[in-house]
């Protein structure tokens, strides 16, 4: 009996294992996947010509810079609505709403998040954009900036969801203590609470963002996917094309192994590497801010 | 090792279906005589129009198994030159050389027009411009003309949408209209071209936004966008594309597809190609956005 028993503890203890190796395993696999069929580029296209502003593959026009400027200027749009809208939410859920209030929303923010994104881009393209256009007098409502909307929706859930969970992780001593003191209910949301789980909210931002630099579909069908510079603030209101968008719209027509291809695959690994940032700045932020609340406390 | 199982068992279950479907191929090929059997390659553009037509042609004549591949008209051609086709698809006429070529393998290569593609310029219906002249779509979609009142219509940016580039229809439109069929000519489509991934996607924001400009399959417009019609050169006709215009050469961005067979076709190929130019099979033309030959 207890022999039975020790050899179903090691099964699942290696199930449980492999199965937290398998991430890492799988991660390397891509990385590398994606360096074999993506590194050739840099010896087929002169590296002048991909940081370039022209984008025309199919007459060898290579050029990835407006392709960067696009995703960066929707994502950031969406950051600028997912993170005030999100804490927003989230600080509502967990230290303002009465407790039915806070049972009707958090099931519907993740239902929110639950939403297939080429269902919010049908939406995009039928209602808002055209809105858009007539609201804002723009040429053509298909706009980095419907983008940066849809992509805020598609990121809020993310956001609320992790941050209200570290807020929720905020012991009540620190709040009684604060009220003891004369603080507002604002004042301690603000001075108290926030700042206590700010490393939970800080990563919900960073998951956020990734959601939202990755997503492809919604910005595909909104976005108008013309390949103009970016650069600036007014271009939110003007078409653009994201990395992604272009990986989806061309790869299904390239040649296998031909340079548009490998290009194609250049502008993956260059996507994973804004994502990798992106995680290396949350978690040293987030490492800092445990640092320094560690000293606070000694 | 325990890791190693999974992917193993994939792999034999790959293995395993592959080899079934290989094996149902074969038995395919083998039960039916060789001279049943047609090779069709070439053009994509025509590709899913050539597969509709085997799968519908097959499906009445059983005996008859019709392989099609896509690759590209210059593909298409060069297997009927080597022989290893049939029947080559073409979504343009044979090149002088590439006939110089085949005559000197001994492949006469001949000529059946079997289907009409043309394209139709499309604005919003409350768009008060009818009629351009294919220098001035070009102008339009190359950034020279950015705004609607210098072409006769109201003080409007212009919005240009065009398919993505991986399109047939992007690349046709391209050769024919920005650069007037001129090779040599480099113009492009201006980069603030919004390039959408679906026929779908132009015809809708066509419908809602005035300022707007498109282009599509003429098979593929809906009544409640305004076609344009165009004149090959400011003082020659506007004409609006219909199938009726397509047919007598009058519409400008319009072209013919082919496919070549070595001499005159004979046994089955004769009847399938018979089998396209009927009501039956223009009608699968029509469906797919093309435009059938009137007769």
């Amino acid at each position: 009996m207890e022999k039975s028993l020790s050899y179903r503890e090691y099964i699942i203890t290696r199930l449980i294992q492999a199965a937290g190796y398998s991430a890492v395993v799988f991660v390397v696999l891509i990385f590398f996947f994606l360096l074999r069929e993506g590194l050739p580029t840099l010896m087929e296209v002169d590296a002048s010509s991909l940081i370039n502003t022209r984008w025309y593959p199919i007459e060898g026009y290579f050029g990835i810079l407006p392709l960067i400027a696009g995703s960066l200027i929707v994502t950031l749009g969406a950051a600028l609505i997912a993170i005030p809208f999100g804490i927003g939410t989230a600080i509502y859920i967990s230290e303002v709403a009465p407790r039915w209030a806070r049972e009707i929303l958090k099931p519907l923010v993740e239902l929110l998040g639950g939403l297939p994104s080429v269902v919010l881009g049908f939406l995009g393209i039928l209602i808002l954009s055209p809105y858009l256009r007539v609201l804002m007098d723009l040429p053509t409502g298909l706009t980095a900036f419907a983008g940066s909307l849809l992509l805020g929706g598609i990121a809020i859930p993310t956001v609320v969801s992790v941050a209200e969970d570290a807020l929720d992780a905020v012991p009540r001593a620190y709040r009684e203590g604060s009220w003891a003191l004369g603080a507002t209910r604002w004042q301690t949301i603000w001075r108290v609470t926030l700042p206590a789980a700010r490393s939970g909210v800080l990563t919900g931002v960073m998951l956020g963002i990734g959601r939202a630099i990755g997503e492809t579909m919604t910005v595909m069908m909104v976005t108008g996917n013309a390949p103009v510079m970016a650069l600036t603030p007014g271009s939110l209101f003007s078409p653009v094309r994201t990395m992604t968008a272009t990986i989806a719209a061309e790869m299904g027509e390239v040649a296998s192994g031909s340079t548009h291809y490998h290009v194609l695959f250049l502008i993956g690994i260059v996507l994973f590497m804004i994502s990798l940032i992106v995680n290396i700045i949350a978690s040293s932020v987030v490492f800092r801010v445990k640092k320094r609340a560690e000293r606070i406390l000694s | 090792m325990k890791k190693h199982y999974p992917i193993l068992l994939t792999s034999f279950i790959l293995l395993w279906v592959s080899s079934c479907g290989s094996t149902n191929n074969s038995s395919n090929i083998a039960s039916n005589s060789p001279v049943n059997y047609i090779e069709n390659k070439g053009s994509d553009t025509i590709v899913n129009l050539a597969l509709a037509w085997a799968e519908a042609y097959q499906s009445e004549h059983p005996d008859v198994s019709i392989s099609v591949t896509g690759g590209g008209t210059g593909t298409g051609i060069a297997a009927l030159i080597n022989g290893t086709v049939d029947i080559a698809n073409a979504s343009r006429k044979i090149k002088s050389e590439e006939v110089d070529e085949a005559k000197s393998k001994g492949i006469n290569p001949l000529e059946h027009t079997i289907a009409r593609d043309a394209i139709a310029v499309i604005v919003n219906p409350g768009n008060p411009v009818s009629e351009l002249t294919l220098q001035q779509i070009s102008d339009i979609y190359s950034g020279k003309i950015t705004n609607w009142s210098e072409i006769g219509g109201e003080d409007r940016p212009i919005v240009k949408l065009s398919r993505e580039t991986n399109s047939g229809t992007h690349v046709y439109f391209l050769e024919t209209v920005l650069r007037l069929g001129n090779k040599e000519d480099k113009t492009f489509f201006s980069a603030d071209t919004l390039l959408l991934p679906s026929s779908e996607g132009i015809i809708s924001e066509v419908r809602d936004n005035p300022n707007a400009i498109g282009y599509d399959g003429l098979g593929y417009i809906p009544d409640d966008v305004k076609m344009v019609a165009v004149a090959k050169e400011s003082g020659m006709p506007y004409v609006l594309p219909s199938i009726e215009s397509v047919n007598d050469n009058s519409y400008a961005i319009a072209r013919d597809l082919y496919m070549y067979t070595d001499g005159e076709p004979k046994g089955i190929i004769k009847n399938y190609l018979e089998w396209i130019g009927s009501e039956e099979a223009q009608a699968v033309v029509a469906e797919l956005g093309f435009v059938p030959i009137l007769k």
